[in-house]
C-alpha cells in the first residue's frame, strides 16, 4: 500500500491517473496517523467536495484505498448527507431556502420562479452548464427570509419579481 | 505557586488593562455588528466605510469594533455608538452613505441622527437618563406600580419630566432585592425600593447628579453588567440575557474581550476549589434542563457519565442546528464562542472526560471559523489543551462538521457521524452517557446548555433556580421569525407566556394582519393558535398544548397562512429527512405526505382526516428516535386546533388562506376594472384578455395562479377566492 501510494497512478488497478491534489492526499495521511482514523471520512469528503465541487467516483475509490474502508461504506456515507453533490453543479449555484421562515414567507413561489425561468428541476443544471439550482434546509439567516444563495453572496427579502434581475446579474439571458 | 483561580485573575487584569487602552479609552466607540446575517445585510461595507473615514481623520479618539448579534435581526447590519455618560445609539439598516452621514454629523460634531435610529426609540438618545423598572413578576407583587407612580409624581414637580424617561423591564433575575429599578447610562442598580426612596434618588441622583450609594445594589452578576452597552432598553428590557449575556456586546473574535468580561473564571474558579461532583451537584441544584429540545436534566446525565468507571470518556457539544427557523446556535457561537468552550469544559471536568468535540453544520461557515480562532487563541494562552491554567487538567477541543442531515441531532446519529459514518440512530438504552463514541460514555449537551454553565458556576445554583417556573429553571433563547414584527434573537425567562414573547418583544404581526398560529419546536413542533396564547413557554406546558419547546425556534403565522399547507410543509421536511432506518417513520410519513398532498390538490375525501389520525398515532408510537415520535406533531397539532381548515379544504374545495393554488380562482371585479392593462402585462403566461380601457378577463384554463395581476392591480378589482 505505502509503496503504490507515492505512484503517479491510482492506486486501485483501474491505472487512471491520481486524482486527488496533494494536499488532500496529504491531510490524509495526517488523518491515518490519529486514533480513530476512519472517523475522518466526512472531512476529507468536504474536503475533496470543495476543492472540486462535487463527488466523482474516481475520487471516492481513492480515498477508499488511502483510508482502508470499503468503496461500498464510503459510498454509504456519502450518499446519505445533502450537502454531498455526485453530479457537477454549475458556474453559478443558486440555492433557495425552503426552511420553514422563509417557506411561510414565499420561498416555495420564488423556487417555481426560478424553475420555470432556468427551464430545469431541483438539483440540475443548465445544459450550457451556467446555474445550478438546489434547495436548502435554512441558512440561519430567518429574518432576512425569503432567502435565496447564489454562489456566496446571499439575497434577503426576494420578492418573486426579483427572479430575473437576480439571474440577470449573474448572465443569464431569456 | 498560584493557584488556576489566581493566574486566571492574573490574565483579566492584563487583558481589561489592554482592552481599555485598545478599545476604551477613546471618548467614543463604534460598534459594527457581524455575523452571517449582518454580513448578508451588508455589514462588511459599513465596516470598511467608517475604517476608511476614520483613517482619513488622524488623531480622532475613535475606536472601532465588531461585536456578534444583538439579535435585531431585521434591523441589520447595525451600528452602535458608545459614547461616555451617554446611552448607547443604534442606528439600523446602515450603509456606506448612511454611515458617512454618521461619523459626520455624529461622530464629528455630535449630533444624533434619529431618522436612522428605531423609531420606538424616539427621544431617548436626548434624554438625560432612562429609569427601567423592573415590572418582573416578583417587582409586580412588591407594587412596582406605586414605584412608578412615584417617580413620574417626582420628576415632574422637579421639573425634569422632559429630561427623565420612564420604561419598565421584564424580570432582571433580582427578586430578593425588588422592586429594583436600573439608571442609564449611570449604571446604577438600586434595590428595595419604597415612595419615599425614589423621592430622594429623584432629588440627589436625578437633579444633584449624587449617586445614593446607601440604596445601590452593588453585587456582582454575569448578567447584568452588560446593561450599558445595549441602547435599546425597549427591546433588551423585556429580555433577561443570561446565555446572550455577551452576545451583541463584545468582540467574538477577542480572547481579552471574553476574559475581561470574566470569562474562563468558571473553569478556573471549578479547578481551584470544586471536585467534580461538586460541580455535577451545582449544575443538579440548579435544575438546568437540556436546551436542545428533550428537557433531561442535565445534572443528571452527567451523574451517569461520572459514574461510569472507564478512563476514556467524551463531552460533545450538539451544534447541529438543524430545524428549520432556528438560529440559535449560531448566533451564540458567532457572537461568543468562548462561552460554549467554557462550558464544554465545566462538563468536561465534571463527567471526567479529556477530550470534547463541537459538531456542527457546515452550513454555518463564520461560526466554524470563529470557533476555530476561539480555540486557537485560548490554546495559546493556556487555557486549553494540556496542565490548563497550571492546574494538571488535561482538556482538548475539536470541531466536527455535519453534511446536512437534520437526523444528526439525534444523539445516537449525531455519535454514528462523529464515527464517519450514515448518520442512523440506534435503539437505546444503552445510552450514549453509558456507551457512546466508541463505545464510551459521552455526554452531548446543546449549546445553550453549555452557555448556561458559567453563568450557574459563578452566579450560584440557587439564583439560577430563582428563574423560571417550578420544573422549568432559567431562560429560553427563541429565535422569532415569521410573519411578527420584531423578528430576531430574544431570551427570556421560563414561564413567559407565549403572547409576551409574540406581542411584546415581537411587536405582534406585520403589517397589522390577523395573528393566526405559533409554532414551536421547529418540525417536530407543534402550530398553536390563539386560544393558546396565553400557555407559558416552560417544557411541560407546551407539551401539554400538544407542542414541544424543541430548540427554541419560534415562527409567527398570520391570517394568510394556510395551516393544512404548513402541515404539508414540515412533513415534507420530516419526511425526506427520514433516515429509511425504521418502517413507521419511513412509509408512514410519506403515506401521510400523500394524503395532505390529495388534500391541498382539492382531491381529498371523506376519511382523510381519520387517516392522517390513525397514522400520525401510529408513527408516534412506533418509530425508534424523536424525529418520527415527533414528525406528526404538525399535522395532529393542526387538525386538533384547525380542523376547520382541513374540512374547508376536504368539504367545501376551498382554502380558506387562499393559499393552496389548487383550490384559488382569480376574477377580475368588472365594477372596479378600469382596464389599466398592468395585469394583462404582467401576466406571466398570458391568460388575460381585455382591450385598454375595457374591462378585463381571465381565462381560468390558463391561469396558473401565480397572483401577480393581484399584486399589480392598484384598482383592487382582483379578487382571490
Amino acid at each position: 500500500m505505502e509503496k503504490d501510494e507515492k505512484n503517479m497512478t491510482c492506486c486501485c488497478s483501474c491505472s487512471s491517473p491520481n486524482a486527488l491534489p496533494q494536499e488532500i492526499v496529504a491531510y490524509i495521511h495526517e488523518c491515518m496517523q490519529k486514533p480513530h482514523s476512519e472517523s475522518y471520512l466526512i472531512p476529507v469528503l468536504h474536503k475533496i467536495q470543495n476543492h472540486f465541487g462535487y463527488l466523482s467516483p474516481v475520487y471516492l475509490e481513492e480515498v477508499a484505498q488511502l483510508m482502508h474502508i470499503p468503496a461500498s461504506k464510503i459510498t454509504g456515507v456519502a450518499t446519505f448527507y445533502h450537502l454531498f453533490s455526485f453530479t457537477p453543479r454549475g458556474k453559478n449555484r443558486i440555492s433557495v431556502c425552503l426552511g420553514t421562515a422563509c417557506y411561510v414567507k414565499g420561498s416555495g413561489k420564488l423556487m417555481e420562479r426560478f424553475k420555470e425561468k432556468l427551464g430545469i428541476k431541483e438539483n440540475e443544471t443548465t445544459p450550457d452548464g451556467m446555474f445550478s439550482i438546489e434547495c436548502s434546509r435554512c441558512f440561519g439567516a430567518c429574518a432576512l427570509a425569503p432567502v435565496v444563495v447564489v454562489n456566496d453572496k446571499v439575497y434577503g427579502d426576494v420578492k418573486p419579481e426579483q427572479v430575473e434581475k437576480i439571474l440577470a446579474d449573474y448572465g443569464f439571458k431569456k | 505557586m498560584p493557584t488556576s483561580l489566581e493566574k486566571l485573575q492574573d490574565m483579566r487584569r492584563k487583558s481589561i488593562f489592554k482592552v481599555f487602552e485598545e478599545k476604551f479609552r477613546a471618548s467614543i466607540r463604534i460598534t459594527v455588528g457581524s455575523a452571517t446575517c449582518e454580513n448578508a445585510a451588508g455589514a462588511t461595507d459599513v465596516y470598511e466605510r467608517f475604517q476608511q473615514n476614520i483613517q482619513k481623520h488622524a488623531g480622532l479618539e475613535v475606536i472601532l469594533s465588531k461585536v456578534g448579534c444583538a439579535g435585531r435581526c431585521d434591523l441589520e447590519p447595525m451600528v452602535t455608538i458608545v459614547s461616555h455618560g451617554q446611552i448607547p445609539v443604534k442606528y439600523m439598516r446602515v450603509n456606506p452613505e448612511k454611515a458617512d452621514k454618521i461619523f459626520e454629523d455624529h461622530i464629528l460634531h455630535g449630533k444624533v441622527l434619529e431618522d436612522f435610529t428605531m423609531r420606538r426609540t424616539a427621544g431617548l438618545y436626548n434624554a438625560q437618563r432612562v429609569i427601567t423598572v423592573c415590572g418582573g413578576k416578583n417587582c409586580f407583587d412588591k407594587h412596582c406600580s406605586d414605584i412608578e407612580k412615584a417617580f413620574l409624581e417626582n420628576i415632574q414637580k422637579l421639573g425634569i419630566a422632559d429630561k427623565i424617561i420612564l420604561t419598565r423591564s421584564a424580570c432582571q433575575g433580582l427578586c430578593q432585592y425588588g422592586p429594583v429599578c436600573y439608571v442609564y447610562p449611570d449604571g446604577i442598580m438600586y434595590q428595595k425600593l419604597t415612595p419615599d426612596i425614589v423621592k430622594q434618588i429623584c432629588e440627589e441622583h436625578l437633579l444633584k447628579n449624587h449617586t445614593l450609594g446607601q440604596y445601590t445594589w452593588t453585587g456582582e452578576r454575569l448578567t447584568n453588567r452588560s446593561f450599558p452597552f445595549f441602547g435599546d432598553v425597549y427591546f433588551f428590557g423585556k429580555q433577561l440575557r443570561l446565555t446572550l449575556r455577551n452576545c451583541g456586546v463584545i468582540d467574538p473574535e477577542s480572547l481579552d474581550e471574553y476574559l475581561a468580561v470574566r470569562g474562563y473564571e468558571a473553569i478556573a474558579k471549578i479547578l481551584t476549589e470544586m471536585k467534580p461532583q461538586q460541580v455535577i451537584d451545582t449544575v443538579k441544584k440548579s435544575g438546568l434542563r437540556g436546551r436542545g429540545g428533550g428537557g433531561f436534566p442535565t445534572g443528571q446525565k452527567w451523574q451517569f457519565a461520572a459514574n461510569q468507571p472507564d478512563k476514556e470518556k467524551y463531552m460533545i457539544c450538539n451544534a447541529d442546528e438543524g430545524d428549520p427557523g432556528a438560529f440559535m446556535d449560531r448566533s451564540m457561537i458567532e457572537g461568543d464562542p468562548h462561552t460554549i468552550l467554557e462550558g464544554l469544559m465545566i462538563a468536561g471536568y465534571a463527567i471526567g472526560a479529556s477530550k470534547g468535540f463541537v459538531y456542527i453544520r457546515a452550513e454555518y461557515p463564520l461560526a466554524v471559523q470563529r470557533l476555530e480562532k476561539a480555540i486557537a487563541d485560548s490554546k495559546k494562552s493556556g487555557l486549553l489543551g494540556e496542565n490548563i491554567l497550571g492546574s494538571g487538567w488535561n482538556f482538548d477541543i475539536e470541531i466536527r462538521l455535519g453534511a446536512g442531515a437534520f437526523v444528526c441531532g439525534e444523539e445516537t446519529a449525531l455519535i454514528h457521524s462523529i464515527e464517519g459514518s450514515r448518520g442512523m440512530p440506534s435503539p437505546r438504552p444503552p445510552y450514549p452517557a453509558i456507551s457512546g463514541l466508541w463505545g464510551k460514555p459521552t455526554v452531548i449537551n446543546n449549546v445553550e446548555s453549555l452557555a448556561n454553565l458559567p453563568v450557574i458556576i459563578l452566579d450560584g445554583a440557587d439564583w439560577f433556580s430563582s428563574i423560571g417556573t417550578e420544573k422549568s429553571k432559567g431562560t429560553k433563547v427563541f429565535a422569532l421569525a415569521g410573519k411578527v414584527a420584531n423578528t430576531g434573537l430574544v431570551e427570556v425567562p421560563m414561564g413567559t407566556t407565549l403572547r409576551e414573547v409574540v406581542f411584546d418583544v415581537g411587536g405582534g404581526i406585520k403589517n397589522s394582519k390577523a395573528f393566526k398560529a405559533v409554532q414551536t419546536g421547529g418540525p417536530a413542533g407543534g402550530c398553536l393558535p390563539a386560544e393558546c396564547l396565553d400557555t407559558p413557554v416552560d417544557y411541560d406546558s407546551l407539551n401539554a398544548a400538544g407542542s414541544i419547546m424543541g430548540s427554541g425556534g419560534m415562527i409567527v403565522m398570520d391570517e394568510e397562512t394556510c395551516m393544512v399547507d404548513v402541515a404539508k410543509f414540515f412533513l415534507d421536511f420530516t419526511q425526506s429527512e427520514s433516515c429509511g432506518k425504521c418502517t413507521p417513520c419511513r412509509e408512514g410519513t410519506r403515506a401521510m405526505l400523500a394524503i395532505l398532498q390529495k388534500i391541498t390538490d382539492g382531491k381529498g375525501e371523506d376519511g382523510d382526516i381519520e387517516k392522517l389520525e390513525r397514522l400520525g398515532s401510529i408513527i408516534k408510537n412506533a418509530s425508534l428516535c424523536g424525529l418520527g415520535q415527533c414528525a406528526p406533531n404538525p399535522v395532529l397539532t393542526t387538525l386538533k386546533y384547525f380542523g376547520h381548515e382541513y374540512r374547508a379544504h376536504i368539504y367545501s374545495k376551498k382554502c380558506p388562506a387562499g393559499v393552496c393554488s389548487a383550490l384559488v380562482t382569480y376574477n377580475i371585479d368588472p365594477e372596479k376594472c378600469v382596464g389599466c392593462t398592468a395585469c394583462k402585462k404582467k401576466c406571466p403566461v398570458n391568460c388575460i384578455t381585455g382591450d385598454p380601457k375595457r374591462i378585463h378577463a381571465i381565462n381560468q384554463e390558463d391561469c396558473i395562479k401565480c397572483g401577480t395581476c393581484l399584486a399589480v392591480c392598484k384598482f383592487n378589482a382582483i379578487t382571490k377566492s
